[in-house]
């Protein structure tokens, strides 16, 4: 590679100290949410100047982790003087957390410029204190992929937990958001505790809680695999993985649009940063059984996620269940690339995780995308409900032109990035007959029909989330008044799809990226083609895919399509009336509705949902159709839970009984016992 | 690229173009005349384009860009996608650009692409076929990986060029797990082509139509690019099946100078005469299925290509 000589110096300073500097923009967050305090209540102050300043330094995160990952340097390691007497905060950077950098900065960087532009005055949380919590998050995320021992990453883990709650609830003074923070919080602390539990068997007897030193110590494989089935439901309660996915649903659509962005699309994947540390990186063995239930759970949580999305209402809600589809899918490649690691096939689990890690990249992307355009949506029509909207198309071609983009990156369709990981997925599933495990080998492959199916359903559910907000006719009459997007509103919108065009078009540059961390985590790359704009991960004969020519090709043969009709034919058009087979009387009413376009999902897979049907009867004067999806493992699972902790603590709550005199009996008592056992 | 890959590059996409119309025609004269009825001209299809060429566009009111550009991307797709199915000859250079996979990604991007221009006029009718095109859509997609991966399987490559070119080196033998995929795919074929059982391609009867339900509100040279697509994308399951199933006669890599391509695209329209034929029959023999019944019949295609892995997987054959 020939570089300009300045170019070339740059990296190399870059490199020299990657780690500092990645370090002082993180504190640059924290500082700029300090200072936020400074004026609270001028939104001016914090969403003008403050906001801005944190996406450049999100562009500068980015920077750094991209020259982390492509310079192919060993890891860089720092050690803080601070936390614990014996166990100061270790650092390290290498290309896994690299990688991550990279997707918070690129993806923070965009949501932070919408930002700037979104918040309003008078919205819940004073935005001194908004800009707080949200900086702290992002520090607090970035700081996460740079721990190097336990006790840095659990103080880290929990900040941005902590954060993310006040920044969910920041509508505090509505019930149902109280709720579900509250379930937010709840969820990911049970997940914290099992993350405290899978450290506490990770360092195996040595009582050294840095990572290095759990790298060294060997566990036999029953307490691997403890570790490794602790991990699994820690980072999948952050996840959203199903079972696990309780909160999220709830807890994304109460946040803001912008933090919904964040938490979907950067928060979730520290889970899988999380993940693919302990897995690959601190655990020295990996099973095969592991990666097969990786595998189911991530197809089950991408099929049940596909599945929910497609029946739910609200325009934030089908976001957070699609965030549990596209979580489902990151980790059935991580399953994938488990058992073909497990099984000594390094070029296929180097195949897999790429696409896991791409899919995490590209997740970021799209679904802060949606989630920013709901956002204006929002904000436009104070509606979230997917049955008040329709015809936005008209009145927000800004929103809606950017969003087209999102909509289809996440169905997963060519020329876009969606496409790219679903593909390099599917291309994996292709090897797993070649799995030496009789019936695995046999039963894997239809994991391969279970994406297909789900990423066939995010389409159709893209269809519905597109098709009901931006077009048709407008389903109430306020709609024709909505705004479009401001103009920082309209360059975090155009970023992020820039992005989704980006790498959907130039997939090997991303495949570089996540070369750099397969061949740390795996000792293997994928086949890198020469040519930017190929990829043949195995090789030119099995499978090739051109995202850039495929656009130019659909380019070249639309503009001549375009080109000959006017010439050979012409371009007249008049305006009419819609036909619609002749019906005369047609109001926006008869357009269908979310609910409709969900009756085909609720009439094959049925048997998921809990569902109360209202019908009108014939003789009704004003008839009413009502529909009510619920989640049946709300019901199987967590009412019950719910309930048992709730009895458990009632009958220990006896003891309480509000007199001085009867505590002061059972300490008495307390102390008997206790002089009973020392005699 | 030399001269000669141009030729057989921009001559099959010329072909695939001109045939499909063709294809389609046949397609219906056969089944008038299985049918008792006068049949239309083989080219009847051309004279439609023409008529609806001349016309004036009608254009809904509250239509965006989006619902004008639609009929142009889908037209573009399939043209792209006859680039790269090998139908006469598998050096394409197009053909790198996208695998089977790929294609049927090029196939959803159209599908998305009308049913999100079925909902932009916002009637009733558009956005009950955009639905239903996307539920056959969904169900459709899994049977049809399956049969790549039977097809995977034996050759190795999802390429569909070295797919073929793997075909022909091996002997000519009929391998039992490609039957059971081969009659998987042309359920398939007919799922997504919207012929019967699944959609009945002549039918305006409002409450059962799924492709016609999204094209109501498009007339003239709109309306025109859009048959055009949907006779190409038959056109291009057709040489799918043809890649995947009957490879025989497509010139192969290195032996496909101007004769062979003749002998192709000869074989290529004997296999097109065929199956047109044959298509009619199966039409005109099975009934409209109702369309709560579409994820059992897909369900049934699916199992059957499962099957076809199943047994390859099992017989080690």
């Amino acid at each position: 590679m020939s570089h300009p000589g300045w170019v070339s110096r740059g990296v190399v300073l870059l490199q020299r100290h990657d780690l500092h500097w990645v370090l002082l923009l993180v504190l640059g967050w924290l500082f700029l949410g300090a200072i936020g305090l400074l004026r609270p209540h001028s939104l001016r102050f914090v969403a003008r100047g403050l906001f801005p300043a944190g996406a450049v330094l999100g562009l500068g995160v980015a920077l750094l982790g991209a020259v982390a990952l492509l310079a192919g340097q060993a890891p860089q390691a720092m050690v803080l003087p601070l936390g614990l007497p014996n166990l100061p905060f270790h650092l390290r950077l290498d290309a896994l957390s690299g990688f991550f950098l990279l997707l918070m900065g690129v993806a923070g960087a965009g949501i932070s410029i919408f930002a700037a532009g979104y918040f309003r005055s008078g919205e819940g949380t004073a935005p001194g204190l908004l800009g707080l919590h949200y900086h702290i998050f992002l520090a607090s995320m970035a700081l996460v992929v740079l721990a190097d021992d336990a006790y840095f990453f659990m103080v880290a883990w929990e900040l941005m937990a902590l954060s993310s709650y006040f920044l969910v609830v920041s509508q505090h003074r509505l019930p149902e958001i109280r709720r579900a923070g509250f379930l937010y919080l709840l969820m990911a602390h049970l997940g914290a505790l099992c993350l405290l539990l899978c450290f506490g068997v990770l360092q195996g007897g040595k009582w050294q809680f840095t990572f290095d030193a759990m790298r060294g110590a060997p566990l036999a494989p029953l307490w691997a695999t403890v570790a490794f089935l602790l991990a699994l439901l820690g980072f999948g309660a952050k996840a959203g993985l199903v079972p696990l996915h309780g909160w999220l649903p709830e807890a994304h659509p109460a946040a803001p649009s912008p933090v919904s962005a964040m938490m979907s699309g950067l928060m979730l994947k520290t889970a899988v940063y999380g993940m693919l540390r302990i897995t690959f990186d601190l655990l020295h063995i990996q099973f095969w059984q592991w990666g097969v239930l990786v595998l189911v759970l991530g197809l089950f949580s991408a099929l049940y996620g596909a599945i929910f999305a497609g029946v739910k209402t609200d325009m934030k809600r089908l976001l957070a269940y699609s965030s549990i589809e596209n979580i489902g899918i990151i980790f059935t490649g991580i399953g994938l690339a488990i058992l073909f690691a497990a099984c000594h096939l390094p070029l296929f689990a180097a195949l897999a995780l790429s696409a896991a890690l791409l899919h995490a990249l590209n997740h970021a992307f799209f679904k802060s995308l949606l989630f920013l355009a709901t956002g204006n949506v929002l904000h436009a029509t104070k509606r979230r409900s997917l049955g008040a909207l329709g015809g936005l198309a008209h009145t927000m071609p800004w929103v809606a032109t950017l969003a087209l983009v999102g909509t289809l990156a996440i169905a997963g369709l060519p020329p876009l990035n969606g496409f790219v990981s679903e593909w390099l997925l599917l291309q994996a599933f292709l090897f797993t007959p070649r799995i030496p495990h009789p019936f695995i080998n046999m039963l894997v492959p239809l994991g391969a029909a279970v994406l297909a199916l789900t990423v066939a359903l995010a389409a159709y559910v893209m269809v519905k989330f597109y098709g009901i907000i931006f077009l048709g006719q407008p389903r109430e009459p306020a709609l024709a008044e909505a705004h479009d997007a401001n103009w920082l509103e309209r360059i975090g919108l155009t970023w992020l799809a820039l992005g989704c065009i980006a790498i959907g078009v130039l997939p090997q540059i991303a495949l570089r990226a996540t070369g750099a961390v397969t061949g740390l985590l795996l000792g293997q790359t994928v086949n890198l083609s020469s040519r930017i704009w190929w990829i043949a991960p195995i090789g030119a004969k099995q499978a090739s895919y051109s995202g850039l020519l495929l656009l130019a090709g659909i380019i070249c043969v639309v503009g001549i399509t375009f080109v000959a009709v006017r010439i050979l034919a012409h371009g007249r058009f008049r305006r009419t009336v819609p036909w619609d087979c002749g019906y005369p009387w047609q109001t926006s009413r008869m357009q269908d509705t979310a609910e409709g376009f969900g009756q085909p999902i609720r009439h094959i897979f049925g048997s998921a949902f809990d569902m109360e049907r209202e019908l009108p009867s014939p003789s009704d004067s004003a008839p009413r159709y009502r529909i009510h999806v619920e989640d049946r493992l709300w019901r199987m699972a967590y009412v019950p839970i719910a309930r048992a902790v709730q009895r458990l603590s009632d009958s220990i709550g006896v003891l309480q009984g509000g007199r001085l005199a009867i505590y002061l009996l059972y300490s008495f008592l307390t102390l008997l016992g206790l002089l009973a056992g020392v005699l | 690229m030399s001269p000669i890959t141009m030729v057989r590059q921009f001559g099959e996409v010329l072909l695939a173009i001109t045939l499909a119309p063709l294809f389609v025609g046949w397609t219906a004269q056969c089944r008038a005349w299985l049918q008792s009825r006068t049949a239309p001209p083989l080219a009847q299809p051309y004279r439609m384009l023409r008529k609806l060429f001349h016309k004036d566009v009608a254009l809904a009111a509250g239509a965006t860009p989006l619902f004008r550009m639609t009929p142009y991307i889908l037209f573009g797709s399939m043209v792209l996608a006859a680039a790269i199915i090998p139908s006469i000859a598998t050096d394409l250079p197009f053909a790198r650009v996208a695998d089977a996979i790929a294609l049927i990604g090029l196939f959803a991007t159209a599908r998305v692409f009308q049913s999100l221009a079925a909902m932009d006029i916002g009637t009733a009718f558009g956005t009950m076929g955009a639905r239903r095109e996307m539920m056959v859509g969904f169900l459709a997609e899994p049977a049809l990986l399956m049969v790549l991966f039977n097809a995977f399987l034996l050759s190795g490559s999802t390429a569909l060029p070295s797919v073929v070119d793997a075909y022909s080196a091996g002997p000519l033998s009929i391998n039992p797990s490609l039957t059971f995929a081969g009659v998987a795919f042309v359920m398939v074929l007919l799922a997504e082509n919207a012929r019967i059982p699944i959609d009945n391609p002549s039918t305006h009867l409002e409450l059962t139509m799924i492709h016609e339900a999204m094209l109501l509100e498009y007339s003239a040279r709109h309306l025109a690019l859009i048959e055009w697509a949907s006779s190409l994308k038959l056109f291009n399951y057709a040489c799918i099946g043809f890649a995947l199933f009957l490879p025989w006669g497509i010139a192969t890599h290195g032996a496909d100078g101007g004769w062979a391509l003749l002998l192709a695209a000869g074989a290529l329209i004997g296999k097109l005469i065929v199956f047109g034929a044959a298509l009619a029959l199966v039409e005109s023999l099975s009934a409209k299925l109702r369309i709560f019944r579409a994820p059992e019949y897909l369900a049934t295609a699916f199992l059957l290509a499962v099957l076809g892995l199943l047994v390859h997987l099992l017989l080690g054959s």
